[in-house]
């Protein structure tokens, strides 16, 4: 299958890694993966914030990119929600059929999976990692169990939970700089649940979120790192 | 006082630098929210087919609203044959001076008050007071908020920034109350007390509806207390304001609202105390019923099909209590008796999006969509924040920014070189339009990479 990979423009931007190990994961389970370099943001960000008018104008580019692939997969559960919920009705019938073949990365692979392919992978990564769970991804596309049933299928991985895990962790883009007080305080809350699993690693499908609790980690001193789900599947951090 | 109106007086984000440097109440919110949430979730899982009687509730209200002007001229007539009154009130003043005209003519200078959302809404009791009416709020965290000189924090739950041990304190102070000890139920039997005195002298109740039956003339109200039945039935004088979005055609309509209700606000299967009168009936229960129909900004809200749904509203007060911001934040925040999630719709709808303070409340969520999951009428509330905030508008200092952004992200290459642009300044700005100050009050930035990944793409392929 041949499948056109939606980076996102925060990945490209600022975590590279991220884009290439969701290339090695997806090549892993026999995917062929292309990279339109006509791609560079869902309009999520503008839509959010208010600037609706330029929401539009990113989300129609591309969603112009993206319906002519046969599968589209992203490593970011917010930006594959904005398409899904959004380019239909901000981009019209072209944002319909772009958005009917865009999937986040742990969605695909568990149904890649489920209908057997991808049977060589086996994925190893050593340590304790904390599950981050993202709520445009938990909410928006229903992704409750599936990436941490892709993470016990790691090798060498103790997968740690939290009892807050439905819990935003206060990222909710520009609201991050907007109301930063109310933001940090959210953060606090889910990096001290975090922080309480003995963890070394916390993980989730969004590089969004994980900016922002490294931020915080980083801030605090801890000792506690991020790494997204993609770059634990494809085997490990650079 | 106690009420506090629906006009905040400053922006979400500064008033919430109050707010959260409150600890206390920080705490006290921290454990009812949570407590109510894990209870409400219980109470929804009971109910195999939860998720359809959702829909059912929303398509019901949609199509009450969509034919509201007949449903309110059935209702009044309804109501004036079985001998009540109604008054049509276009604004919040309008239903102030209606209600203290009807205690006027009947030269009272002393009201009991079940516990009303929308009398808070229209700060009837400060204006009552102004006429020289005393308004004696009867729920009990209504009444710690009246004694307390507090406003309201909560839908359902008025006192819910405050503990036990304060309320001990309280309770001593202003009732004079021999209070040993912060038991709930020592401290709910000095308010009984003190109420009981109260109930049985008073001549005049004012209270909300939670519903109203078009077709029988039937006003509702749900609580759980039974002082709201007290004043609903002793005084001789019965006066309920309404929003005009609370009223449903059939009789059978209000059976699936019983069932949604209990269940989301107080996490009950069934609710305590609900009382249904129609009219007035001779020699049982207040002889004089006056219903005031209050729009008071709905039918602007009603006007917009974008948003209007938000008018589903029954105030079960579910979205609060799993909201992230709301447990935070806390009800004062936001400014208006109508906090959290809803409150942050509702508000500035009312009052019109161009109102510069209440137009923040729209921005006081991360869309974790929380709200929308649990709301017994599905109101899509995290997609009507979004819509509000195009319609607050950007404001000038982040416009600059995010066309900047929209500009550079129409183009491959713009894009590419803002990337490059940003790698050089060690700094995020073009990619993070909005105060870069806010992010680095408590987080730190990345550090940008040597590559983008369109160059690693092209380097590796």
């Amino acid at each position: 299958m041949r499948v056109q990979l939606f980076v996102t423009c925060l990945n490209d931007a600022v975590f590279p890694k991220v884009g290439l190990a969701t290339a090695r994961v997806l090549e892993a389970v026999g995917c062929r993966v292309e990279f339109d370099e006509r791609q560079v943001c869902c309009g999520q960000m503008h839509l959010n914030s208010g600037d609706e008018a330029s929401g539009r104008d990113l989300a129609v580019r591309m969603a112009e990119v993206f319906a002519e692939a046969e599968a589209v997969v992203s490593p970011s559960g917010s930006c594959v929600a904005m398409a899904r919920h959004f380019w239909p009705k901000l981009a019209g019938d072209t944002g319909r059929i772009a958005a009917q073949k865009t999937f986040e990365l742990s969605e695909f692979l568990t149904h890649r999976l489920a209908q057997g392919l991808g049977r060589g992978w086996t994925p190893e990564f050593a340590g304790r990692v904390a599950w981050h769970s993202s709520c445009h991804g938990r909410r928006g596309l229903g992704l409750l169990d599936q990436p941490k049933a892709l993470l016990r299928q790691v090798r060498g991985l103790e997968l740690l939970e939290i009892e807050s895990e439905d819990q935003c962790c206060g990222f909710g883009g520009t609201f991050s700089v907007k109301n930063p007080d109310v933001s940090l305080a959210m953060m606090d809350d889910k990096l001290d649940a975090l922080e309480a699993t003995g963890a070394e690693w916390i993980t989730g499908t969004d590089s969004s979120c994980l900016m922002h609790l490294a931020g915080g980690l980083s801030r605090r001193g801890s000792r506690l790192k991020t790494i997204h789900l993609a770059e634990i599947l494809a085997g490990g951090a650079d | 006082m106690s009420g506090g109106g629906i006009t905040p007086s400053d922006r979400f984000e500064k008033a919430v630098k109050l707010t959260l440097a409150d600890g206390q109440m920080r705490a006290n919110l921290r454990h009812a929210t949570t407590t109510i949430r894990r209870k409400r979730q219980r109470a929804q899982d009971e109910v195999p087919d939860w998720q359809e009687l959702r829909d059912r509730a929303a398509r019901m209200k949609d199509d009450a609203h969509a034919r509201l002007p007949e449903l309110l001229i059935q209702l009044e007539e309804r109501v004036q044959d079985a001998g009540g009154r109604v008054h049509w009130a276009r604004d919040a003043a309008e239903a102030r001076e209606i209600v203290a005209a009807i205690a006027a003519g009947y030269g009272l200078n002393r009201v009991v008050k079940v516990k009303s959302m929308t009398t808070d809404e229209i700060e009837l009791n400060d204006f009552l007071a102004s006429r020289g009416i005393a308004a004696v709020e009867t729920d009990l965290a209504e009444l710690i908020c009246q004694l307390a000189g507090d406003r309201p924090s909560h839908i359902l739950v008025p006192a819910i920034h405050r503990n036990r041990r304060e309320i001990q304190e309280l309770f001593r102070r202003t009732l004079g109350a021999d209070l040993p000890t912060d038991n709930p139920a020592e401290l709910a039997e000095a308010a009984r007390l003190h109420l009981r005195r109260t109930f049985l002298a008073a001549e005049m109740a004012v209270s909300g509806a939670n519903f109203a039956v078009a077709e029988t003339g039937t006003v509702a109200v749900v609580e759980s207390e039974g002082n709201g039945r007290m004043c609903l039935t002793l005084p001789r004088v019965l006066a309920t304001v309404m929003g005009v979005e609370k009223v449903f055609p059939l009789w059978s309509d209000v059976e699936l609202m019983l069932r949604l209700l209990p269940r989301s606000s107080t996490a009950e299967r069934m609710n305590p105390y609900t009382s249904f009168w129609t009219g007035v009936r001779p020699g049982d229960g207040p002889q004089e019923f006056h219903l005031i129909l209050l729009d008071n900004g709905r039918s602007r809200v009603l006007a917009d099909p974008s948003t209007r749904e938000t008018l589903r509203c029954i105030r079960c007060s579910a979205c609060l209590n799993v909201c992230p911001v709301y447990e935070r934040a806390g009800g004062h925040a936001y400014g208006s008796v109508y906090p959290g999630p809803i409150g942050a719709i509702l508000t500035p709808q009312l009052l019109g999006m161009e109102h510069g303070e209440a137009n923040s409340l729209p921005g006081a969520s991360s869309l974790c969509g929380a709200c929308l999951e649990v709301c017994p009428v599905k109101i899509d509330i995290p997609r009507i924040l979004v819509e509000l905030r195009a319609k607050a508008g950007v404001k000038p200092a982040e416009s600059a920014g995010l066309k900047a952004a929209a500009w550079a992200m129409a183009s491959p290459r713009r894009f590419e070189a803002a990337i490059r642009w940003a790698r050089r300044g060690r700094g995020l700005a073009p990619l993070l339009p909005g105060p870069l100050s806010g992010w680095l009050q408590g987080r730190d930035l990345p550090e940008m990479p040597a590559r983008s990944f369109r160059e690693e793409w092209r380097r590796s392929r």
